[in-house]
């Protein structure tokens, strides 16, 4: 956005040295019953889903109660929890062991905004603005609206958290936008527009005495009719008409939720790649965080190369397979690959390992857990667990 | 090999009549990047190329190591010789709404109240499917403001850093998106030009990915998509791909457990390294991960396979994606033809 509004400048750390930050104790995060929510965040594409799959499941197999909130989960991932058909409802997983339970679910988001309105409108009214054109957009495809939806989901669970006693730890994934802050900034974002200036010059005529029409205001109804057409218009103006009771009802339930987000159960997760985009990400947010005063348990960086070997730095094991071609016998071209191979992943390794420094000489506080890249997909609960075992350390 | 217009192995002909490249991709997949490469590629061929981005992130910006880019075209490479230039933009729906009042209603005080009341706001963050159009609006002004005969730059390309993979066809496909709100006026016919131009053999949507399970399923639903929309599906442009260190051959062995562990031995002795245990069982480890990760990835590039549709693959740089980088990439995309 070219301008995200004031709260959300970038504020930057100051000056520090490189050296390795804190270590992020997951299982100690995990068995601290005070610990009622946990939010994953990061940009896209750094394997935020699969970390809250896998947070939740050990959380469970060490004995809590938890309900992970999933948002578009990978077809093996949700086939390992028994989630493939998207119903907005926490379902058991099978096949969870010990004394603790885990319930899954994916995020519907139309569902979730339909019901909302359905909860909070006469029937007639909700069918009304369940056909409006200009609810289909919002609800469907509106940017934001997901964040938002995953906002009010969370709101559910927690309130239902603490009527039924069901769950005691929820653990929320949060939407594949490009920015992180999307998360914080999208539910704001909504409900400033939904409470705009706009949206009461188009209430106004309908309702209001013919002296708000000043000059100003039926230059810009004027230009709209002229671009976009009269009729649009009026899909416009019924939309808000009928949404208009809603409004006060979204803002309230958006602030409870910030609040939520706040409160002292709450850990934030923040998941990156090792990549300087994902890491630029990261570092906005943990700083976002601080200046909301919200609760960061840690960053998990993901998918980070490893070498299995480490007596052999990369420059000898490329200086040996160069010396290995120059014999050029064919026996000798598997061993030079090998070399070759543990070489490129040093390179990598040490690039890697460059960038989390970077970040951590910016952020020195914040605890820090490296997991290692699997060389296979995530497709049951074995390999679900094997991923919170590796990012427990 | 550095990319030169002279290129022995020329652009392959398929992608002579495309004007307009949109480069679609998953989070984490490298979109942006591919995007960069393949303008950086197409301006080598000696054109004038525009890489436009639509998302607000400035991420033109930090690959090429330039300041911010504004609403204005930017030239931030040139070609040597008789080389192309690549110019940027950054396109923001309030900058292009602006600029369309302007240019089509000379809409000067009435556009100012628009922003005061907060219409611009509204109609760029949630009129249905206005948004896009005004984004895909700027790139159809840019591809075709010769034919109105101004004193303006022209461009023989244009590639679009293009919304992610799961929102791509819904992006391009404007008309449906207005569809049941502007059935007539301005809006609407702007929508009809820009459709032609999207649906024509001139644009090409190139999907970006990665070997990987989820990205690999988001680009069959993606093409799946764009194809229902009648959209023109270019290629599946693999990135990130892993260096090919072992042959098939061997990456069996080292599934199996079979290398052939004394001759490795020998080999290192020979050349001076130790062949300690330690050393060994490393280099064996990390050849059974390669071959792992290796195995994956032909399942997937069978899939892609599946799909039909041209592929072109780039390499996992191990120093990571830089300005050096880029070109590298770039003259990749040059010999695959792609540019």
């Amino acid at each position: 956005m070219s301008d995200r509004g004031k709260s959300t400048r970038r504020v930057g750390p100051l000056a520090g040295r490189p050296e390795e930050p804190p270590t992020l104790d997951i299982d100690a995060l995990l068995d601290d019953l005070d610990t009622r929510i946990i939010v994953c965040t990061g940009s896209g594409g750094v394997g935020k889903t699969t970390t809250s799959a896998a947070l939740a499941l050990r959380a469970a197999e060490r004995g809590r109660k938890v309900v992970v909130l999933t948002i578009d989960p990978a077809r093996r991932l949700a086939q390992s929890m028994g989630i493939e058909t998207l119903d907005n409802t926490p379902r058991p997983v099978p096949g969870v062991e010990g004394e603790g339970s885990l319930d899954a679910m994916m995020l519907d988001m139309k569902r979730t905004f339909d019901e909302v309105v359905e909860s909070q409108a006469s029937p007639e009214k909700a069918a009304q603005i369940l056909a409006n054109p200009f609810y289909q957009a919002l609800s469907s495809s509106f940017a934001g609206t997901q964040e938002y939806m995953a906002m009010e989901k969370l709101g559910q669970l927690h309130k239902d958290a603490i009527k039924t006693g069901k769950w005691d730890l929820i653990v929320v994934d949060t939407p594949p936008s490009r920015s992180a802050l999307d998360f914080l900034d999208a539910p704001e974002r909504l409900s400033s527009f939904l409470d705009g200036r706009f949206i009461r010059i188009l209430l106004a005529p309908a309702r209001g005495p013919a002296r708000l029409m000043t000059a100003g205001l039926s230059v810009v109804t004027n230009a709209m009719t002229k671009i976009l057409g009269a009729q649009v218009l009026r899909d416009m103006q019924t939309f808000v008409a009928a949404f208009d009771t809603l409004f006060g009802g979204f803002r309230q339930r958006a602030q409870k939720t910030f609040a939520l987000l706040q409160a002292p159960g709450t850990a934030f997760v923040v998941v990156a790649a090792p990549e300087p985009d994902a890491l630029r990400e990261a570092a906005y947010f943990v700083e976002r965080l601080a200046g909301e005063q919200m609760p960061l348990a840690g960053l998990v960086v993901n998918r980070a190369g490893r070498v299995s070997l480490t007596g052999l730095s990369g420059d000898q094991a490329m200086a040996a397979a160069e010396r290995l071609d120059a014999r050029a016998d064919d026996s000798a071209t598997v061993t030079a690959g090998l070399l070759r191979l543990h070489a490129d992943r040093t390179r990598i390794v040490a690039r890697e390992s460059h960038l989390r420094q970077r970040f951590a000489a910016a952020h020195p506080h914040v605890p820090t857990a490296v997991m290692p890249a699997l060389s296979t997909d995530v497709h049951d609960l074995d390999g679900l667990r094997q991923v919170g075992e590796l990012i427990a350390g | 090999m550095a990319p030169t217009t002279d290129n022995q192995s020329g652009p392959d002909p398929r992608w002579d009549e495309v004007l307009l490249h949109v480069v679609t991709g998953k989070g984490g997949t490298g979109k942006t990047t591919v995007a960069a490469s393949l303008a950086l590629a197409l301006a080598s061929r000696g054109k004038t190329v525009l890489l436009c981005e639509v998302e607000g992130r400035q991420g033109i910006a930090q690959l090429f190591d330039v300041p911010p880019l504004p609403y204005e075209e930017t030239r931030i490479a040139s070609g040597p010789n008789d080389g192309g230039d690549l110019y940027a933009l950054a396109i923001n729906p309030e900058s292009a709404l602006m600029e369309y009042l302007e240019m089509y209603y000379r809409l000067g005080r009435a556009g100012k109240a628009l922003d005061r009341f907060g219409v611009i706001d509204f109609a760029t963050t949630i009129a249905p499917g206005v948004r896009d159009v005004l984004l895909t609006g700027k790139v159809y002004e840019a591809a075709y403001r010769n034919k109105r005969g101004k004193n303006h730059r022209q461009y023989d390309a244009i590639v679009l850093d293009a919304p992610p993979t799961g929102r791509i066809a819904q992006f391009l496909n404007v008309n449906s998106e207005l569809a049941g709100l502007a059935k007539v006026g301005p809006i609407r016919s702007q929508a009809d030009s820009i459709m032609t131009l999207l649906r024509s053999p001139r644009t090409a949507v190139h999907l970006t990915t990665v070997l990987e399970d989820m990205p690999v399923q988001e680009t069959t639903d993606g093409i799946a998509e764009l194809r229902k929309n009648d959209l023109p599906v270019g290629s599946v442009i693999v990135n990130l791909v892993r260096s090919n260190e072992l042959d098939e051959e061997a990456r069996d062995l080292a599934l199996g457990g079979g290398l052939p562990r004394e001759q490795i031995e020998k080999d290192l002795d020979r050349i001076g390294v130790e062949s300690t245990p330690e050393i060994v069982d490393g280099l064996l480890t990390e050849a059974r991960e390669h071959a792992e990760r290796r195995a994956l990835e032909d399942e997937q590039r069978e899939r892609i396979a599946a799909l039909d549709v041209p592929t072109y693959e780039l390499p996992r740089l191990s120093d990571g994606v830089d300005l050096g980088g880029l070109y590298e990439l770039a003259a990749n995309l040059c010999e695959e033809g792609l540019a």
